[in-house]
């Protein structure tokens, strides 16, 4: 497997990844998604809004850094905050 | 009143006529002589040959190509469909944790440029021991013609009714056997054509074939873009080349033109 | 839709497309990533570099430039095909004899592999041997798709269109063939001239047709490769060269690892973001 190039940080993500494709589905087992519609144009499940916001937040830390460059640390709060904010109102 | 409509018919003719010419001119080079494309200019071909095609027959280069080529969109084209076929079963008939987030994803993967996979293909099949060799490109194509004949699939099967299922049910027929005997050939038309589709998507893909293939497994799309012999580009050869690859679509549209729509909509058209 | 059973078993018949998913798409994918993040040698020694090739990518100019020019082509032949398409499909007879072999012989350019379409347009549009470049030449404009870029560009855009703008004109027939009599009966009741009736009485219909044509044609010629890397090889210079052929060279030609694949994390992401488009306007709406 030495052609993958694991590494630890990429590992942990990928990790983080799966585990949130896991908490989803406990709960979707638990509670049972329900269409609704927020700020977006169109209704959507829970779990569309959370794959929103994980492009989103990819897509912010491009642009991140295109326009503004150096740290990316603000780019991933301005991304948590806008994931939150879409899970909840989204 | 019939303005417009006029106007749309002599639209569809110079559209029709804009079609034909780069096909005349491709039959036209395909029977000419490479020294009289060369020479000078003739919209119809001076001394038509069959030489460009004898060449192709019996030069080994191109006639393995031919062959590379179809072995390995044969492979992919059954792998395809034997995976698919129950998947898009099961999408048209049951709701299941994660059934549309799956089939969004197979969207992705028919949609994503072959450019991105280039680099991890490359490294994969070199790591397995199956670097040019059909069975590497046909798994490689899978990437698009898996998730493009479950869309189709599922497209054409939503459109039988699930009352069918119920009554071959009721009337004792088992899973397999209604699923074999009455499900599969009332669908053969649609069959057809993701197995038209497969097919053309596998045949005319460069990118992965030409990557994954060095000097064994060389099909015809590579051996197409390096056509430059020690006596420069043999365009008669070329074009009678681009001819043969032309004619398997062409001659089976025919059989699925009813569901060609269907099947470029991946299935989203009624 | 909505009236299927809920059963979890149905994960049996999608299992063996999700194992050669995970083969074909997830562990490509997950490589890509892991490469995008390291500098590679070899893969004994490689260096952990974090977001550096996306930084270099991202102000790389040739990258940005491949990138305009790729939203360029593709604003292009959407904004030529879609309307041409619409013409052509209203100037198909609707159920005449001839109509089947009309749809055929649209289907024609579609059919043909991606590679002989580029073929076929470099014999027929060159200054020394084509149809089109000698007749071109003949009519006193100095053509040559080699050498000048603007030329190279008309003739790429003349390629696609003659490639897809049938696929256009058969989805919008499609649409157009369903529309009731009674909705043109109606509309010629009220006086409408035929622009009115397109506007009024045939786009709205063609909405969905029309949508699926749009996203087809943007995501596939977003990922354009085969037609120029033929017809053009992206020059004269670098000037037609797109997103996936400038991404073939920096991975098969240079093979540089990192900057590659930080290039292909990039790509697919906007892959996803219009593929999501097409699924929540083309699927979604109907569930």
């Amino acid at each position: 497997m030495s052609w993958m190039a694991w590494t630890l940080p990429t590992a942990l993500f990928f990790s983080a990844i799966a585990a949130s494709l896991v908490t989803m589905t406990l709960i979707e087992l638990r509670w049972p998604t329900v269409k609704r519609r927020g700020f977006l144009p169109m209704a959507t499940t829970r779990g569309d809004r959370f794959f929103i916001s994980l492009l989103s937040a990819a897509f912010i830390h491009l642009l991140w850094m295109l326009l503004v460059g150096g740290g990316l640390l603000w780019a991933t709060v301005l991304a948590v905050f806008w994931g939150v904010a879409l899970m909840r109102w989204g | 009143m019939s303005n417009l409509r006029c106007y749309s018919f002599w639209v569809l003719l110079g559209y029709c006529a804009y079609l034909v010419l780069p096909l005349y001119w491709l039959l036209s080079m395909a029977f000419s002589h490479n020294a009289d494309i060369v020479g000078q200019f003739e919209v119809v071909p001076g001394s038509p040959t069959l030489e460009n095609f004898a060449e192709i027959f019996s030069n080994p280069v191109w006639y393995e190509a031919f062959g590379n080529s179809l072995s390995y969109v044969v492979l992919n084209t059954l792998i395809s469909l034997f995976v698919a076929i129950p998947a898009a079963y099961v999408f048209s008939r049951y709701r299941f944790l994660g059934d549309r987030q799956l089939f969004f994803w197979l969207l992705t993967n028919r949609m994503a440029p072959p450019a991105v996979f280039l680099l991890p293909f490359f490294q994969i099949y070199s790591a397995m021991g199956m670097f040019d060799t059909p069975l590497a490109v046909a798994l490689a194509h899978c990437l698009f013609t898996v998730p493009l004949s479950v869309w189709i699939l599922e497209g054409f099967f939503s459109a039988v009714p699930r009352e069918l299922d119920e009554m071959a049910r009721l009337d004792g027929h088992s899973f397999w056997h209604f699923f074999t005997r009455i499900f599969l050939p009332i669908n053969r038309g649609a069959i057809g054509v993701t197995l038209f589709f497969c097919f053309m998507f596998s045949w005319v893909e460069l990118l992965l074939a030409r990557t994954l293939s060095g000097s064994e497994a060389k099909p015809i799309v590579v051996v197409m873009t390096r056509t430059v012999s020690a006596s420069g580009l043999d365009w008669g050869v070329l074009a009678a080349a681009g001819v043969l690859t032309v004619l398997p679509g062409i001659l089976v549209v025919w059989f699925v033109r009813r569901h060609l729509v269907k099947g470029f909509a991946l299935g989203r058209v009624s | 839709m909505s009236s299927r059973p809920y059963d979890n078993r149905a994960w049996l018949g999608v299992l063996p497309v999700v194992l050669i998913v995970a083969f074909s798409a997830v562990i490509p994918l997950m490589t890509v990533v892991n490469y995008s993040v390291q500098d590679i040698l070899d893969f004994n020694s490689r260096f952990f570099v974090g977001f550096e090739w996306y930084r270099e990518t991202l102000n790389d100019p040739r990258f940005v430039d491949a990138f305009l020019r790729q939203i360029g082509f593709s604003a292009t032949v959407l904004a030529l095909e879609i309307p041409l398409g619409i013409f052509v499909a209203k100037g198909l007879p609707k159920n005449s004899r001839m109509t089947p072999f009309l749809l055929v012989f649209l289907a024609v350019p579609l059919l043909i592999p991606w590679n002989v379409v580029g073929t076929i347009w470099q014999i027929f549009a060159r200054a020394d041997i084509g149809l089109l470049g000698v007749a071109i030449n003949a009519m006193g404009i100095d053509y040559n798709y080699t050498s000048e870029p603007m030329h190279a560009w008309l003739t790429l855009v003349a390629m696609d269109i003659w490639h897809w703008t049938s696929l256009v004109a058969l989805l919008s027939f499609a649409g157009l063939t369903s529309i009731p009599e009674p909705y043109y009966q109606a509309a010629e009741l009220d006086g409408a001239n035929r622009w009115q009736v397109l506007r009024f009485v045939e786009l709205p219909r063609l909405k969905g047709v029309l949508t699926i044509a749009v996203l087809l044609r943007l995501m596939d010629s977003f990922m354009i490769y085969t037609e120029p890397f033929v017809l053009t090889g992206g020059g004269p210079g670098n000037t037609t060269t797109f997103l996936s052929q400038y991404l073939a060279t920096m991975a098969v030609g240079q093979f540089d690892l990192g900057p590659a694949a930080a290039f292909s994390v990039i790509y697919f992401l906007f892959i996803l973001l219009f593929c999501w488009l097409f699924y929540t306007s083309v699927v979604a709406r109907d569930e």
